[in-house]
């Protein structure tokens, strides 16, 4: 290994390191602005600046290569005057408004000039004052602030792959622009809130709400896709104010999408924090006794064979847990998670997880799409292929609708008859796929939620084995599922068996019964019109479809407001804490089935949330091994058939509202109206 | 020898006419009392009394909602809330004191950017029940108008100091 002497200590570093990064080796802090480990390097902040032994003046450390035997000084009277002449450059322009600044207390600049910088400044003149441009309503600019970094603009052209953010002018004119004054058109614009050293981007929805160190922060996951992207949850009493990403490379990097951040005051809004009970097509409050004695009464007076449960989008492990074990304990094994009738096969994991893991897609070197849109469905995971499409050059196709993936991508078609065509190598494609190495297959909810979703999985599977997709050190084939409750639930078994052919239809006809009984776990996305005869118990946090379809609402707690496991689209383990207590009367779904088991006489085997979790490990053991990624043996699934000749229809048609919190939300209701309308051509499908 | 002085002394009242003395003495001097509720003695400028939150000349309240003094405060007797006005600019939606918690210290005083919180010359703010010591924006932008004079006057003794 090279190495490099920094303060005349040696150190050894990679191939490829620059003397920044090499200074961190040794554990030197160096001030950087424009510098970030995952974007290009800028050099133009000159905040690095250090000396390097034969050079006559200070190098900018994150432009410059590190080399055997260089030697670098970071801490001599040369580069102490460097950083102080670089802070006062910077500062000559930057307005003295830090109380009133939203940075203020998190601030680079901030911070820095205090360890850094100079207590005068010798500028007399009038400082320059710049014009705020509109990014949409997610972010707000005050661009006065701007030091000119530039990494808002790397970031929206490398990793975001949208154009709309750039420098224009020189000198003192230099000013970042969004070209035409119109919103980021990105889901990943919020990370430049982020990404902004100073003030000059800040988060819109929580301007001035709160200070960074008078807020609580809770660690743990988000739920609005299946992707589950480690954040922060920053709340103030019972109020989630802001969501942080928090770094995990295996998952999200270090991004987060617009919804992640932003939905949250959905969380405010329209929340159901008491019991009800409809009584002349009126809900009238309740007590939890009076409400769950209602129920009783109700599953009393049918048989154990009529009460069927549904399991919704947001569902963490522990509700279907427990739900399942007070089915079984009552003799009715009539749950159901794959209520979007997408035909995965419960039985192989293999078949419904992602298995390459978002990491490893940047191994990849052809990625096939099938009848998905990655970029709203997991904007995470579709950051990752437009990385490997830069970096590893990497090749994309699409069956399906055409759109706008920020990559270029070869497009098949819309019809997944094409699939039939590429295993019997009447394609074109077929041939990319045999020289390929590292080949995925990507498949998307809308490819499998058909009649023939069943065939469409089994050509995948006989794809892999002729193709090699599938090895000893490789599996390339990939299920994105869009809700982070679905396989968590897959994998406790909350499914029923008998349904399998059609689920749709076997709910539809379970429900003409006129003595059901159905219990809704937050299920909000389907037609209520089936539940005509039947008694809908409705369990979830937010007043929606579902709840105005109900006969009993039972008021359950947020994402934010309990402490779960889930799992997210590669069958990771996240668990998930609790950032305040739940709004209202409500209680965690758990408590609530343990509460309705003890009054059926179910046998409840678990008092508390620890022995719950035992219980949880105990029916299954991946459930023991938390953000670990488990390989899955391939094996047979998909039942051979005819491919239909029907044009794919996407899941999801607006990226911003999908599900009860975000549809509650005022910001992501802004964001449809402001994003989605305004760049028509842009992003919806089927021009 | 000595006891026959004292048995002297004693018998003429020696000491109590010392006293009367003094007493006599203190009349023809200065009076160091005042009455209180109608004269009052001197303030210093710097006095750390009743709080109140001051506005610009033009009527424009100057606290920014920076939230340094609800930070500073030892005794955590100060809460704020803000959002943006319709303006747009950065104001409190509430500013609250408790006064029962207040030590009277006057960092928030010195915390404050644009001289907006400000411990006023106001000493005489006792009441009946404990509620009325629970100030909000209105009442300390109320005191803020009231003692304006004063609290500019001392502000600006004071300034060749801070």
């Amino acid at each position: 290994m090279p190495t490099i002497i920094i303060n005349d200590e040696k150190i050894e570093f990679k191939e490829g390191m620059n003397v920044l990064q090499a200074c961190e080796l040794a554990g030197i802090e160096i001030p950087r602005f424009c510098y970030h480990d995952r974007l290009s390097i800028a050099g133009n902040c000159r905040m690095c600046l250090v000396e390097m032994e034969n050079s006559p003046k200070p190098i900018a450390s994150c432009a410059m290569p590190a080399t055997d035997g260089m030697k670098i000084k970071t801490n001599s009277k040369i580069v102490k005057d460097a950083r102080h002449g670089v802070m006062e450059f910077l500062l000559i322009n930057h307005p003295l408004d830090c109380p009133i600044c939203d940075q203020g207390g998190e601030c680079d600049l901030q911070d820095q000039a205090m360890y850094y910088g100079f207590d005068k400044s010798s500028y007399k003149e009038n400082k320059r004052a710049v014009n705020n441009k509109y990014m949409g309503p997610l972010i707000s600019t005050i661009m006065t602030r701007c030091i000119h970094c530039t990494r808002c603009v790397r970031f929206s052209t490398e990793i975001a792959g949208v154009d709309d953010l750039g420098l224009l002018g020189r000198g003192e004119k230099a000013e970042i622009t969004t070209y035409l004054e119109k919103a980021m058109n990105s889901e990943l614009s919020g990370n430049v809130i982020d990404l902004c050293p100073v003030g000059a981007l800040t988060n819109k929805p929580y301007e001035f709400q709160a200070r960074p160190w008078e807020l609580k922060k809770t660690e743990t996951i988000d739920v609005f896709d299946a992707v589950g992207s480690n954040i922060r949850v920053d709340s103030i009493g019972k109020k989630v104010l802001r969501v942080l990403p928090r770094i995990n490379e295996d998952i999200n990097e270090e991004w987060i999408n617009d919804k992640t951040r932003f939905a949250i005051d959905g969380l405010q809004k329209q929340r159901l924090d008491k019991c009800y009970i409809k009584e002349n097509e009126r809900f009238q409050e309740t007590s939890w006794k009076k409400a769950l004695d209602r129920i009783i009464l109700q599953i009393n007076k049918t048989s154990s064979k009529n009460i069927m449960t549904l399991s919704g989008k947001l569902s963490d492990v522990e509700t279907i847990f427990s739900t399942k074990m007070l089915f079984d304990n009552i003799g009715s094994n009539n749950y159901e998670c794959r209520i979007d009738n997408v035909r995965i096969e419960p039985k192989a994991r293999v078949s419904y997880t992602f298995n390459t893991g978002i990491a490893r897609i940047e191994e990849s070197d052809l990625i096939l799409l099938i009848g998905t849109n990655p970029r709203w469905e997991a904007s995470i995971l579709n950051a990752r292929i437009r990385k490997s499409y830069l970096n590893n050059n990497t090749r994309v196709a699409l069956i399906g609708n055409k759109k706008d993936l920020t990559y270029d991508y070869e497009y098949l078609g819309n019809s997944l008859k094409i699939l039939e065509d590429i295993l019997n190598e009447k394609n074109d494609f077929s041939l990319l796929m045999k020289e390929s190495k590292k080949p995925m297959i990507i498949l998307g909810e809308a490819a499998l939620a058909r009649q023939d979703g069943n065939c469409v999985l089994n050509v995948c599977r006989k794809m892999c084995e002729k193709f090699s997709i599938v090895d000893k050190n490789w599996n390339g084939f990939n299920f994105l599922n869009s809700s982070i409750s679905k396989i968590g639930a897959l994998d406790i078994g909350f499914y029923n068996e008998s349904f399998s052919a059609d689920v749709q239809k076997n709910i539809d006809k379970f429900c003409s019964n006129k003595e059901s009984v159905v219990f809704l776990l937050g299920v909000d996305e389907i037609d209520m019109d089936i539940f005509q005869n039947s008694f809908v118990v409705y369990i979830g946090h937010h007043g929606d479809r579902g709840a105005h379809r109900a006969d009993v609402i039972l008021p359950a707690p947020a994402y934010t407001e309990k402490d779960s496991l889930y799992v997210n689209l590669e069958g990771r383990i996240l668990q998930a804490h609790q950032c305040h207590a739940p709004l209202g009367d409500a209680k965690e779904e758990w408590k609530i089935m343990k509460m309705l088991g003890d009054m059926l006489g179910a046998n409840m085997k678990f008092k508390n949330l620890h022995e719950l979790r035992e219980l949880i490990c105990l029916s299954n053991e991946l459930f023991r091994e938390i953000n670990v990624l488990h390989k899955n043996k391939f094996s047979t699934f998909g039942i051979s058939g005819e491919i239909i000749e029907s044009p794919i229809v996407d899941v999801i048609n607006n990226f911003y509202m999908t599900d009860p919190i975000s549809r509650s939300s005022k910001t992501m209701a802004e964001c449809t109206s402001d994003i989605l309308k305004l760049n028509k051509d842009a992003l919806i499908p089927n021009d | 020898m000595n006891n026959i002085f004292k048995k002297i002394k004693s018998f003429f009242l020696y000491e109590i006419f010392i006293g009367l003395f003094l007493t006599l003495k203190y009349i023809f001097k200065e009076k160091v009392t005042i009455n209180y509720p109608y004269e009052k003695g001197p303030l210093s400028p710097r006095f750390r009394g009743e709080h109140a939150l001051r506005r610009y000349p033009n009527g424009e309240e100057r606290c920014i909602a920076c939230k340094l003094c609800e930070s500073i405060c030892p005794a955590q007797a100060i809460t704020i809330e803000a959002e943006a006005r319709d303006d747009g600019s950065r104001r409190t939606t509430r500013y609250d004191i408790d006064m029962t918690k207040c030590i009277y210290c006057g960092l928030c005083e010195e915390s404050c950017p644009v001289d907006a919180i400000v411990e006023g010359p106001n000493f005489e703010f006792a009441t009946q029940t404990r509620e009325e010591l629970i100030y909000n924006k209105e009442k300390l932008l109320s005191n803020g108008d009231r003692w304006e004079q004063e609290i500019a006057l001392n502000l600006k003794a004071n300034a060749k100091y801070r």
